[in-house]
């Protein structure tokens, strides 16, 4: 699979290391009263969908970004790559 | 009809006309006690423990496609039970025990082979934890056995044992571990609860459960809608796209594991070799030809194949400790789809839903758990307790804090 980079252009995915749903971007509030069943729901439950694939890709062997591909998981077709941190920003983080 | 030499003699003297289908193909009755869903190994072994261990009478397995056409017709075939957990360990020498009379019970030969399995050690550190491993096999019943350079020199002269970066210190073996003919497990176990009434019904996809007032009544299929009294899900790598339809998420994601087959060679490799630190293990079929495979691809996939990078990983492996295989030409390859759960280890379960049952997680090792998966999971369904041996293999110990996490990876699926 090749992962068309935002800043890097073309890279092969065996630069990346795969970091699971792009969801384990929102961790839930640690203080709110049902912390400990939301904390359970984000690090053990998964969607694992058959189809697209919202992921994270950290470019481990390059400019150690961050990356959010979706992806088909049918196909292994990619069809958005965008930087986590651009993603985590529109969201309204800083 | 009973296999026998006795019958193969007799069919072969007149013209083979004797032989009838190994099982039928029924009609879907509209009501079962128990339907069983996914007709692969550990299915079809749950529909055969439920009907000649627990005496159930009304028992459907039911199949999208055809049945063994998933992972028990997908992985390479080896049967072994080194595990160190308490959680697991009793579980899989249970399974091994059951391989070792399978063909009896069944009355199919599975070409169950005790070839024996060989984990190779590199380092001190290697070898305490093997040394450990070994112990914990043989405080559960099972055999374990720490071999020098020199007994693995005399056994696999080809092996390299001075390989710069993996020299090979020793290996942990289990003479008892092996290989099976992964489709005649298929075949066998469909063979045999068909003869004790199961009704095998293919090419039927289950669409959706029909679930009133938090019971489960019976699935929606391709076939029209199937009731049943309790309903038991074994589909693997399929599992969250068919627990989704009760609304369920899983701790587990979807992985595509490739593996390699060789030309047909003459015999070269008497037992099982993995060599864990070079993501690579190795055996020889019955045919001759080299089957060998490495680690998962990595990411989530349910397409049955893999990528490049995947390939050659294994290859070098296969090469650093294991060079004369850069001789042989490789015949196939293909890929599975591992149902990997967040700490490495399978659940075994009841879900929240009444009537609704789980068999799932195997990870990439749910071949040689087949015959204690089926008698575990046949267990549940006919008593609605677990297995003694399967009692750990719950879904609420992520929540509870007691994973049984072999590696130690946490809740990282691809890297169990």
């Amino acid at each position: 699979m090749i992962i068309n980079h935002p800043l890097l252009g073309p890279r092969d995915s065996a630069e990346f290391t795969y970091m699971g749903d792009a969801r384990l971007m929102d961790r839930p509030d640690p203080d709110a009263p049902d912390a400990a069943a939301a904390f359970y729901d984000y690090a053990y439950l998964r969607d694992n969908p058959a189809g697209w694939h919202r992921e994270l890709w950290f470019h481990e062997a390059g400019d150690r970004s961050w990356l959010v591909v979706t992806r088909n998981t049918v196909t292994h077709e990619i069809s958005a790559v965008e930087l986590a941190s651009d993603v985590a920003r529109a969201q309204g983080r800083t | 009809m009973r296999y026998s030499a006795f019958r193969v003699i007799k069919e072969a003297l007149t013209g083979h006309k004797g032989w009838k289908p190994a099982w039928r193909d029924p009609v879907p009755a509209a009501q079962y006690d128990i339907v069983v869903v996914g007709g692969g190994g550990h299915g079809l072994a749950t529909a055969h423990y439920l009907a000649k261990e627990f005496g159930q009478a009304r028992v459907a397995v039911i199949e999208k496609g055809w049945i063994g056409g998933g992972n028990v017709g997908r992985n390479t075939t080896i049967i072994r039970s080194n595990y160190l957990l308490d959680g697991n360990e009793p579980f899989y020498e249970f399974s091994l025990k059951l391989w070792e009379n399978l063909e009896q019970d069944l009355n199919y030969n599975a070409m169950v082979s005790q070839r024996g399995i060989l984990n190779l050690i590199h380092s001190d550190g290697q070898r305490d934890a093997f040394t450990r491993r070994g112990n914990a096999m043989i405080l559960n019943g099972a055999d374990a056995d720490i071999l020098s350079t020199e007994d693995i020199k005399k056994r696999y002269p080809f092996l390299n044992t001075d390989d710069a970066r993996f020299p090979i210190k020793g290996g942990l073996a289990q003479h008892r571990g092996g290989t099976v003919r992964h489709d005649a497990v298929a075949w066998g176990y469909a063979r045999s609860a068909d003869s004790h009434g199961v009704d095998i019904i293919q090419n039927c996809e289950v669409t959706g459960f029909r679930i009133e007032d938090g019971v489960c009544k019976g699935v929606e299929t391709t076939r029209g809608f199937i009731g049943a009294k309790k309903v038991g899900c074994a589909v693997a790598g399929n599992s969250s796209r068919l627990m989704a339809l009760a609304n369920m998420r899983l701790p587990m994601e979807s992985h595509v594991l490739q593996a390699f087959v060789s030309e047909g060679l003459k015999p070269v490799l008497p037992g099982v070799i993995t060599f864990g630190a070079g993501h690579f293990y190795c055996s020889q079929s019955d045919k001759g030809g080299l089957v060998f495979g490495g680690d998962l691809d990595g990411y989530n996939s349910y397409a049955q194949r893999g990528n490049l990078p995947a390939v050659e990983d294994v290859c070098e492996g296969a090469m650093a400790i294991f060079p004369m295989l850069g001789r042989a030409r490789l015949l196939r390859m293909w890929g599975g789809i591992m149902d990997m759960s967040m700490d490495g280890s399978p659940i075994i379960d009841k879900t929240h839903i009444d009537g609704l049952y789980f068999n799932g997680g195997w990870c990439y090792g749910g071949f040689k758990a087949t015959p204690a998966s089926g008698f575990a999971f046949a267990h549940l369904l006919a008593k609605d307790e677990p297995h003694p041996t399967a009692t750990a293999y719950r879904f609420d110990r992520f929540e509870k804090g007691r994973m049984i996490d072999e590696k130690g990876m946490g809740n990282q699926p691809n890297l169990h």
